[in-house]
Order: C-alpha cells, then sequence, then structure tokens
C-alpha cells in the first residue's frame, strides 16, 4: 500500500460553551491516492465536521491532521489556505457558487488565486473541466440560469480547477433527483479510479456509499467502522 | 500584490457592487458631491487669498523700515546688574523725536544691497475736506523718481501721474476710494488740515485705484517735502521701503536690515500677518466641513460594505475553504470602498470643473477687503490631487471597518448553516 495522502490521528472536535459539544471524538484513519471514500452515519453523527477537519476548513481541538506527510497543526491560517488551494478540493451539499459570476469565472476563481496559470491557460482548462463533465455549452451562463444537478457539476469542476490530490463532498448529491446524483457519483469515482484522486465524500444515502471502496460508518462523533467494501 | 491577483480581488469587488446599483450610486454620489464641494469652494477661498496676497505682494512695498523699535531700549540698571533683582521706579521714557535718524545714510546702505530699491517716505494721518466732507486720511509724502522704483504707484494711476506731484502745486493723488467718499475729482482742489493744526490747499493731480479697499479708501500721496512741512517734521522720514526682486527673501532681508539699523523692520508677511493668520483660519474651517462631507458620505460607504458582507458571508466562506487568504477578503471589501471613492472623485473633479467654469464666467464688481470683478479661481491640479486622496483614503477606510469583520469569518460555521 503507497503512503497515504490524508491521515487522521485520535483526531477530536469540541466546540466550547456553557455546554461543550463534541463534533468529532478521537477519530483515526489515513487515506491513500487512489481512495474512494464514503462518511455515513445518522445526523449529528460527526460527518461533515470530520470533513472540515480533513478538508483544513477546521481546526482540530486534538489530535493531527497530516496531509502528504505534513503535520498541519502548527501552521498559519495562510499556509492552510495555502495548501486547500493547490491540493485539496471541496464540493458541499450546497453548490455555493458565486452567483455574480459566470460559469467560466467560477471555476477560474481558485486557478485564478493560484496563479499557476496565464490567462489562456486558465481559459483553456475551464473550457476542458467543463467539457469533460458535459456542460461545454453552460460557459457564460451565471449560476441561476442552471439545474440543480449542473450547478453541482460546475462545483465539481471548481474543485477540480487547481488539479488537487484529494476531493472532499459534502453531501454533494443531498439536493439532486436520483439520476443526476448518480451522474455527480460516478464523476467522482471516476475521478478517485482513473486519476488516482483521493475521494472521500460524506453522504446519507447508502446505496451510493456502497459503490466506494472504503467506507466509513460514524456515531455519536466516533468512527463506528471503516471497512474496505471491494477487493 | 501582482496585478494578476488585484485584478482578481477588483473583479469580485466590481461584481458586487454591480450587485448593489442603486446603494454604490449613493455612495458614489455622495463623495462626489463632497468632491466638488471642496475643489468649488477650496477653488474660490484659494483664488481669492491668492489674488489678494498677490495684490499686496504687488502694491505694498516688500519690505518696510519703520521708525519704532521692537522691543523698548534695555534699562542701563538692568544692563549693569544682570541676573539681580532690580526694581525701576518712576520710570519715565525719554522724549524723542519721531523718525528715521540719519535716513540718508540708512537709504545709501540699504539701496547698496544688492537686489532691491529702496525709497524713503513720511507717513502721517491728516483730514482731508472737501466740501462739508471731512474724512481721515493716511498722507503719505513720496519723492517720485524714487518712489516709482519701490511702488507700482504709476500703474496704479486711472488718472494723472506720479510726476504731476512735483509739475502741479501742491498736488496730491488719492485713492479712488477716498476721492468717490469726498466727491472730488481730478484738478479739484481739497483743504488738508494736519493733527498740529496746519493747514494746506492741494489740488488732485491723480487718483489711483490698487484694487485693495483699504488703501484705496484711506492713502493720499504728496511730495514728501510737502508733507514734512505740513506735519511739522522737517527733513523727517519715518518709513524706508524696499521693493525686491525676489519676494520670497523678504523676510530674511527684513530681519538682516533690522539688526544692522536696530529698526523694526518689517516683511510684507508680517505687515499683513493678520490677514494671513486669517485666511489659514479660513482654510481649517474649509477643511474641516469638506472633511465632515466626505466623512458622512463614507457612512453610505460603509453601509453598502457591511450590507454587501453579511449578505455574501456564504460567498466569503465559499471562497476562504477554497483557498483565499484573509487578507485577499479584506482587499476585495477595501478595493470596492476604494473604487467607490474612485468613482466618485471622477465624477466629482468632473462636476466641480464644470461649476468652476460657470462661476469663472460670472461677472459683477464688488468692494470687499479687495475690489473683485468676478469670482477669483485657483485651478491648481493640486485642488484635485487633495480631492482625489481624501475621497479614496476616506473611502477606503470606511471600506476597511467592515473588510476586518469580513476577514475573520469562520467559514466552518457559514458552511454548516447551509444556503
Amino acid at each position: 500500500m503507497s503512503a497515504p495522502v490524508l491521515e487522521i490521528r485520535e483526531v477530536t472536535r469540541r466546540l466550547a460553551g456553557v455546554v461543550p459539544v463534541t463534533l468529532v471524538d478521537g477519530a483515526t484513519a489515513a487515506f491513500a491516492p487512489g481512495d474512494f471514500v464514503t462518511i455515513t452515519g445518522p445526523s449529528g453523527s460527526g460527518k461533515s465536521s470530520l470533513l472540515y477537519l480533513l478538508g483544513l476548513i477546521d481546526r482540530p481541538t486534538a489530535g493531527e491532521v497530516l496531509l502528504e506527510g505534513r503535520a498541519t497543526a502548527t501552521l498559519g491560517s495562510d499556509e492552510l489556505a495555502a495548501l486547500r488551494l493547490s491540493r485539496l478540493g471541496c464540493v458541499f451539499q450546497f453548490h455555493f457558487l458565486l452567483a455574480e459570476l459566470t460559469v467560466r469565472d467560477n471555476i477560474a476563481l481558485p486557478m485564478r488565486r493560484l496563479a499557476r496559470l496565464g490567462r489562456a491557460g486558465i481559459a483553456e482548462r475551464a473550457e476542458g473541466l467543463l467539457d469533460r463533465l458535459g456542460l461545454a455549452d453552460k460557459l457564460d451562463k451565471t449560476p441561476d440560469q442552471l439545474s440543480g444537478g449542473e450547478r453541482q457539476r460546475v462545483a465539481v469542476a471548481r474543485a477540480l480547477a487547481n488539479d488537487p490530490a484529494i476531493i472532499l463532498a459534502d453531501e454533494p448529491t443531498g439536493n439532486l433527483d436520483s439520476r443526476n446524483a448518480h451522474n455527480v457519483f460516478d464523476i467522482f469515482a471516476s475521478l478517485a479510479r482513473s486519476e488516482g484522486k483521493t475521494v472521500i465524500i460524506v453522504t446519507h444515502e447508502a446505496d451510493l456509499a456502497e459503490e466506494a471502496d472504503i467506507r466509513i460508518e460514524m456515531l455519536d462523533g466516533r468512527i463506528r467502522e471503516m471497512r474496505r467494501q471491494h477487493a | 500584490m501582482k496585478a494578476a491577483d488585484l485584478r482578481l480581488l477588483a473583479d469580485l469587488g466590481l461584481s458586487h457592487l454591480a450587485r448593489r446599483r442603486r446603494q454604490t450610486a449613493v455612495s458614489v454620489l455622495g463623495i462626489m458631491l463632497g468632491v466638488a464641494a471642496f475643489l468649488v469652494i477650496s477653488s474660490l477661498m484659494f483664488g481669492f487669498q491668492n489674488d489678494f496676497i498677490r495684490r499686496v505682494i504687488d502694491v505694498s512695498p516688500h519690505v518696510q523700515m519703520l521708525d519704532e523699535y521692537r522691543a523698548p531700549p534695555a534699562q542701563p540698571a538692568l544692563s549693569a546688574y544682570p541676573g539681580a533683582a532690580v526694581e525701576i521706579v518712576g520710570l519715565r521714557p525719554k522724549q524723542e523725536l519721531r523718525g528715521i535718524r540719519d535716513p540718508g545714510k540708512r537709504l545709501a546702505e540699504i539701496q547698496a544691497m544688492p537686489g532691491l530699491n529702496a525709497a524713503p517716505s513720511l507717513q502721517g494721518q491728516a483730514i482731508l475736506r472737501f466740501g462739508s466732507t471731512d474724512i481721515a486720511a493716511t498722507l503719505i509724502g513720496v519723492e517720485p523718481e524714487l518712489e516709482a522704483r519701490v511702488s507700482n504707484i504709476e500703474r496704479d494711476l486711472i488718472a494723472g501721474s506720479l510726476g504731476a506731484l512735483k509739475t502741479t502745486a501742491n498736488g496730491v493723488i488719492l485713492g479712488v476710494g477716498l476721492a468717490r467718499k469726498l466727491g472730488i475729482g481730478m484738478n479739484d482742489t481739497l483743504t488738508v488740515v494736519s493733527p498740529t493744526g496746519a493747514v494746506l490747499r492741494m489740488k488732485v493731480a491723480g487718483l489711483r485705484k490698487t484694487g485693495i479697499t483699504a488703501i484705496d479708501s484711506v492713502q493720499a500721496y504728496a511730495l514728501l517735502k510737502k508733507v514734512q512741512v505740513l506735519l511739522a517734521r522737517a527733513n523727517v522720514v519715518n518709513r524706508i521701503n524696499m521693493r525686491l526682486a525676489d519676494v520670497t527673501t523678504a523676510r530674511e532681508l527684513a530681519a538682516r536690515i533690522e539688526t544692522l539699523n536696530g529698526y523694526r523692520t518689517e516683511s510684507w508677511e508680517e505687515a499683513n500677518q493678520e490677514i494671513l493668520g486669517l485666511f489659514i483660519v479660513q482654510r481649517a474651517i474649509m477643511f474641516s466641513v469638506i472633511s465632515a462631507i466626505l466623512i458622512v458620505a463614507s457612512f453610505g460607504i460603509f453601509n453598502v460594505i457591511s450590507t454587501v458582507i453579511h449578505e455574501k458571508a456564504r460567498d466569503i466562506a465559499i471562497l476562504k475553504s477554497i483557498g483565499f487568504f484573509e487578507r485577499d477578503l479584506r482587499r476585495v471589501f477595501v478595493l470596492e470602498g476604494a473604487l467607490v471613492g474612485i468613482a466618485g472623485a471622477l465624477l466629482g473633479a468632473g462636476l466641480g470643473s464644470a461649476i468652476i467654469s460657470a462661476l469663472a464666467r460670472v461677472r459683477f464688481e464688488m468692494d470687499l477687503i479687495a475690489t473683485i470683478q468676478g469670482f477669483v479661481l485657483e485651478r491648481s491640479w493640486w485642488l484635485y490631487a487633495i480631492a482625489g486622496v481624501m475621497a479614496v483614503t476616506v473611502s477606503a477606510f470606511a471600506a476597511w471597518l467592515p473588510a476586518r469583520h469580513a476577514a475573520d469569518l469562520q467559514p466552518v460555521d457559514i458552511l454548516r448553516g447551509g444556503p
């Protein structure tokens, strides 16, 4: 087995307050390149909170998150942002596209911020991603001119913009009909299996979760079970 | 920051402003009016002030030696016992004949200095009487040939000539304001009464108009000898007036001459320090008022940016989760404020410039501290620069306050909340 690209060790996330709440409690897991992982569990079990910790969007109260072998606990907010920009791609339940921007501009945002490509390169990659996701004719539309499934696919394209090693998705099919949900899920599966990206998806939907290579079940903030489903 | 980064942040800022067109327009309008008001008021004020200063420099001596001392002479007892507790009782000042001692020698010394001309004069108060009108005036005795080299009196004459003081028996040149008050014209004869009671009939040989009311309605010129006789001060002069090639050296030269001669010697700035001080107060008031206008206008920007940040909390969260830095978000909103400021400054410059051009075409005549025929307007690039810098700074600052809040937003708090 190759070295883990993303790893959590005894990660805990606790919210302070009059009544402290533990969102994630001592979670440990490691993910290798090409792993296609789903995280399931009842509402409030800590699935999304774990994903935010994996995505370096939130910081653990205890434990460690290692990205490509590098501990992230001591990194500043700018360093974490730089890692999110170049190594991670996030998709959320709600597409969270910027309403004022066209599809093309939404996808270009991470690329423009990273500034690895020139203007022509950014345009070419945005068009390539949309073509691959079947949205080539939607380049100049704004999000309100797209269907729910199309918006979510644009969000996937945006997450892929900087060619990240890891894709994290928080219930990406939660607001889609069955056909669109399977479409989006297939895209994620292909990213893991064909391109070797580590894809971690939080989902409620058991049938979709069955398609993943690794399934993590959470309960009360703890990883109840983590199992490989396919040989 | 790289140009590409700036363009990206500016694009995001512009997209927010475009979304709130009406509020943005109101904010731009506020800044525009503030900038236009600043330009018009400062153009009027600086125009008038600078014109007044130009006229003062033009018609008054650049440096003037007076027959008085800046500080009373030290008492011998104080000089003899420096640092001792000396009390002088029953002091009676020495009665001295007023006037500059040995004026010929001092005049020659001053005239020998490079870059200046000097002329003596005797100045005193007199009553001018014409018909039943008595007016108090400042009577100035001059030597026409020398005076012509230190003042523009010849140029300012609207009737007669400076030389006519010599060719006309008991000739006098009156300021136009004085002549108007007396109801007198060229070649008319008036009576001049000195404080000592001496009376002289004099003929109007010239009328002078400088445009400065305080001069035109008060001063009258006659030959030095005539004024010395009238004021019973034979061979006395109480002023040595100087005109410099470079007016900016007046203060320094006045100090040097005062050190050499002991007599109080004033530069044009010191002679007019009260009015120049008033100008400074005027400028301070103007800048305060304009700053207040811009600050009020900036509340509009604060409001727009605060609203945008409130509305765009989700976008801010997503941008941060994508990998935008906190400072990027701060810059987006500060840029938005600055863009509103730039738009307001540009439009305000256009509006202000149009109003100034319209005011420049208005003609009227009015006697204030100077006679004006219309608005005197200053149209310097630096006024536009000050207005622009103020507008953009105030706007960016107004945006920076809420922008800090945007940068501090935690994406996880918002992402958990849903759409």
